[in-house]
């Protein structure tokens, strides 16, 4: 199935430069597959590559598009964003109340906000969590919130960075398996290559370029080839 | 801590706005100070634990909400005795019990986001320039955030022990403070990409 044009996310010659420091050199991608991964060695730059998919970094040349808008809030909107730790992310004490949040921020009605955090609830199988305080939940269940914290915002796309850095193997499989399930474009940056098996097209990242990009197996074994020297 | 003391429930006390709920605390108290001794006070405990009754709140929420103040009601008892005697150490004592167990009362029954939805609420009027959003999500972080940093504090000092450092205040501080500052940048991001910036 092709994707909605006004849905694709596109960088035109976008880089980033911080403190005179290149992050990410000029670069033009279009990402319309429904699972992407970005992969690359600590300080590549493939966090930073990430964050300009929501708006969250700025770019200092080119743009970032979804379809043919350009406004950051735009972005916000069609692109949740899951970060690796999600003590950083979850902002209200109890679980309801962080479910909430975006939706408040969005202007929802309350009717409307208590159907989507029903909703999103049952379809993770969280409804036990619902009353909890987020403090108190375990490193798994606080990354399934902070997830359906973005999923309730009914993005069309969901990027996720390095979800599973800090989840046991239990949970990393259990994350796994609703990531697999989702209806959203994924685009996910990891370190973990069996995750990325699956996925449409995967990207690598190294010293702020794209050095390699296509099926998982080809990026992934360079990428295997390059740490293996 | 208002975000570890609130008991989920339908009682009328649960559902009642935030703001009826602060403005009889604030009746509570000012009774309870300018009413005649002991008959008000008699009135006033007899009010808050009507309130717990009513709440479905048992016996044991109210101990746990005064045991945290347990010394400082048994050094104004011991300071009150020894100035005043016996009967107006008990009195000063119980009063203050029985307003620590009226505001327990309230953060046991509101969750934080109906005080931010109030608080909100309040500041509806107040012109376009005051950041109506962003005060109410100031609140709602610290009350998110200040059982982190405590869980921070004590990781950072259990490391420290395990190191041999004893307790020293400022080897503590340092690293709470640069990482909790490395945080708050993670968090503002994490606020901004849930669409904070259209809330104001």
């Amino acid at each position: 199935m092709s994707p909605d044009p006004s849905t694709v996310l596109t960088l035109q010659g976008v880089s980033v430069v911080k403190d005179g420091r290149t992050i990410l050199h000029p670069l033009d991608l279009t990402l319309a597959e429904r699972r992407i991964g970005i992969i690359g060695r600590n300080g590549s730059g493939k966090s930073t590559l990430a964050r300009l998919f929501n708006g969250i970094e700025t770019p200092s040349t080119g743009t970032v598009r979804l379809g043919d808008r350009s406004e950051r809030r735009a972005l916000r909107r069609a692109v949740g964003f899951v970060f690796q730790n999600p003590d950083n992310q979850i902002v209200y004490p109890i679980v309801e109340e962080d479910l909430a949040f975006g939706l408040k921020n969005l202007k929802l009605p309350a009717d409307e906000i208590r159907t989507r955090i029903d909703a999103v609830l049952d379809r993770f199988g969280l409804a036990d969590l619902r009353a909890r305080l987020t403090h108190q939940l375990s490193g798994g269940e606080k990354q399934m919130i902070a997830l359906a914290g973005v999923l309730v915002m009914r993005p069309a796309t969901v990027v996720l960075d390095e979800p599973a850095t800090l989840l046991d193997l239990w949970n990393r499989n259990r994350l796994m398996q609703l990531i697999t399930g989702l209806e959203e474009q994924v685009i996910m940056v990891s370190h973990d290559l069996e995750m990325l098996a699956g996925f449409d097209r995967v990207l690598l990242v190294e010293a702020g370029r794209i050095a390699a990009d296509g099926p998982p197996a080809a990026v992934i074994a360079r990428y295997r080839a390059g740490a293996a020297c | 801590m208002l975000t570890e003391a609130y008991i989920p429930g339908t009682s009328p006390l649960h559902r009642a706005r935030p703001l009826w709920k602060v403005l009889g605390l604030i009746v509570i108290c000012t009774a309870l100070f300018a009413g005649p001794g002991w008959p008000t006070l008699g009135l006033g405990g007899a009010a808050v634990l009507a309130g717990f009754a009513l709440a479905r709140l048992s016996p044991r929420h109210a101990v746990r909400a005064l045991r945290p103040l347990i010394w400082i009601l048994a050094l104004l008892f011991a300071v009150q005795l020894w100035l005043s005697g016996w009967a107006l150490a008990g009195f000063v004592v119980l009063r203050f019990a029985v307003l620590i167990l009226a505001a327990a009362l309230i953060t046991l029954t509101t969750r934080s986001s109906e005080f931010v939805d109030g608080l909100m609420a309040l500041l509806a009027p107040a012109p376009a320039w005051v950041p109506k959003a962003r005060i109410a999500l100031a609140i709602s972080l610290a009350l998110r955030f200040l059982p982190m940093v405590r869980d921070l504090l004590e990781e950072i000092r259990q490391a420290q022990a395990a190191r041999g450092l004893e307790r020293n205040l400022i080897a503590l501080a340092v690293p709470l403070l640069l990482r909790a500052l490395k945080s708050a940048d993670d968090i503002s991001a994490a606020i901004y990409a849930r669409s904070f910036d259209a809330a104001d």
